[in-house]
């Protein structure tokens, strides 16, 4: 490993530009945002909270917000236990149809999501949820489904079910030897599911593109509105802070996680 | 244990499975059956133009993203743990990062007035900007960028199994490491370049965001057509002919894809 080849330099160097290629466009927005400029240009020419102002004094973008912080709420509020509960069934019953089930509940990942979102509007355009909050919070509790049963089922496999049985042996019915043996065991995961629920329903904008309108807009469509028309810095300063929200709460779950190892 | 599971799986039923149902129903009924939905996609230019672009652009982003990906996959299950783990964070970081805004950084970085042709002329490269987006290359750059990690994942995790005495079992009977790495670390490195092949290629087919952003309307991919046979035409029939066939493609390809690797593995479970 100490005798260093050209293949191995060439191998860092490779490394090294596609990590750049990643990670520079999530870095370009912040000085962007931060930018005194009508026009993107960087280096930018001063520093200024303008486009910041504009965000937090636009009636509009704070619907839009309230409208998204409300879903991304009620999404995680409602997938979690729904998620929990599939998946601990899942991992402890030897039923063959669970089998099924389960790939069922990854369906959301494997239909492209323009097809879910297309099939969603016909179907709330039947109902009368189109540009209601319901079905918005509805559409983006299914698509965040598969993260909790994913991050649930990983935990429950270093889960030992004979620690439940002991518990019900000595009197606790399921529910309880649930809540008391199982749920402390595996609350990292729960909550690392339940925060990726949140940030797909934060950052969920294709469905929300045919489903969402009038009051019940979120923040991701009117986003893509605005960048169809033009680029507005505004979204510079929006971006930078979903940018923040979302990595902080990754960090809050990764270090859930590690403490359970 | 199936009373747990109902709740969700309700859920799974009402907002996927009936819609996509829906979809295929539309398709082929409208006031009595019929096939002119398939016939126009089957037939009419816009339509197989848009899905032979579509197939070809998919096509090269998993072809890049290998390319990209599988040198920082090696890397990082080359390097002491605590480098493998800042590699992988840097390659899982954008991943939550939300697809419009890495869309909106594409935007930024590429356009005329952009970051990189006005670092190209500050240099004097050139003098006129280049036309880096607002077209296919645009589509392509931004398209890679929001998959490789679905590349680089599988890949890093099948590296993971190979155990590394077998490299140095090579070495010991006189093969040179490149040898060694052709003959025995890439065939044990397959499984996971198809699984990342195939959840990137799978995902470029369905993607609407930088297409429709970043294509300048000239890149028409699938999904493009499906939203403006909504949006703009109306044509229920016509949207709902052209999802079917994407979605059966997406299919057959998983189908064809689980005779070789579980699809839990394509799914980035195990």
């Amino acid at each position: 490993m100490t005798r260093i080849s050209p293949a191995r330099i060439a191998l860092y160097v490779i490394s090294t530009l596609v990590l750049v290629y990643l990670i520079l466009p999530v870095l370009i927005i912040a000085p962007i945002s931060f930018s005194s400029a009508r026009f993107l240009t960087f280096p930018p020419p001063s520093f200024s909270t303008r486009w910041y102002q504009q965000y937090f004094s636009n009636s509009a973008w704070m619907q839009a917000t309230r409208v998204t912080l409300t879903v991304a709420f009620l999404t995680v509020v409602i997938a979690t236990p729904l998620g929990v509960a599939a998946a601990y069934a899942i991992s402890q019953s030897k039923l063959r149809i669970m089998r099924v089930i389960h790939m069922a509940l990854l369906l959301p990942l494997v239909v492209p999501i323009i097809i879910t979102a297309v099939g969603i509007f016909f179907v709330y355009a039947k109902v009368g949820l189109v540009a209601t909050m319901p079905g918005l919070v509805l559409a983006n509790v299914m698509l965040g489904l598969p993260y909790v049963v994913i991050s649930v089922l990983a935990g429950m496999q270093s889960f030992d079910p004979a620690q439940e049985m002991v518990a019900r042996s000595l009197g606790m019915n399921r529910l309880r030897s649930f809540f008391a043996v199982t749920l402390p065991q595996i609350k990292s995961s729960v909550i690392a599911g339940g925060i990726f629920a949140f940030i797909s329903a934060m950052d969920e904008t294709i469905v929300a593109l045919f489903i969402s309108g009038g009051q019940y807009q979120p923040l991701t469509k009117r986003m893509f509105t605005a960048l169809r028309d033009e680029i507005d810095p505004t979204i510079a300063a929006i971006s930078t802070l979903m940018t923040a929200a979302s990595f902080m709460l990754v960090l809050l779950a990764s270090t859930r996680r590690k403490k359970t190892g | 244990m199936l009373a747990l599971v109902s709740p969700a799986l309700l859920v799974i039923l009402l907002l996927i499975v009936l819609p996509v149902g829906w979809l295929a129903w539309q398709s082929i009924y409208h006031d009595g059956f019929t096939l002119e939905n398939y016939r126009r996609v089957f037939t009419e230019d816009i339509y197989w133009r848009s899905f032979a672009l579509t197939f070809e652009i998919s096509l090269a982003v998993t072809a890049i993203a290998l390319l990209l990906g599988y040198p920082v996959a090696y890397l990082a299950n080359s390097l002491p743990k605590g480098w493998s783990i800042l590699i992988l964070s840097l390659v899982v970081l954008p991943f939550w990062t939300s697809v419009l805004v890495r869309a909106y950084a594409w935007l930024a970085l590429l356009q005329r007035t952009g970051v990189i042709n006005q670092f190209l002329r500050y240099l004097d490269v050139i003098s006129e900007p280049l036309a880096l987006v607002h077209n296919t290359f645009g589509t392509v750059v931004a398209t890679v960028h929001i998959l490789l990690p679905f590349m680089v994942l599988p890949l890093y995790a099948t590296m993971q199994k190979i155990p590394g005495d077998l490299m140095q079992a090579g070495a010991s009977l006189g093969a040179s490491p490149s040898l060694t790495f052709v003959r025995v670390f890439l065939p044990l490195s397959l499984p996971g370049v198809l699984a990342g092949c195939t959840m990137v290629f799978v995902l470029c087919l369905g993607f609407y965001i930088t297409p429709e952003l970043l294509g300048g309307g000239r890149t028409v991919m699938v999904s493009m057509l499906v939203s403006r046979n909504v949006e703009l035409y109306n044509q229920f029939g016509a949207a709902s002919a052209v999802a079917v066939v994407l979605l059966l493609s997406v299919l057959v390809i998983f189908f064809a894809v689980s005779r070789f690797i579980s699809l839990e593995r394509v799914l980035g479970q195990k």
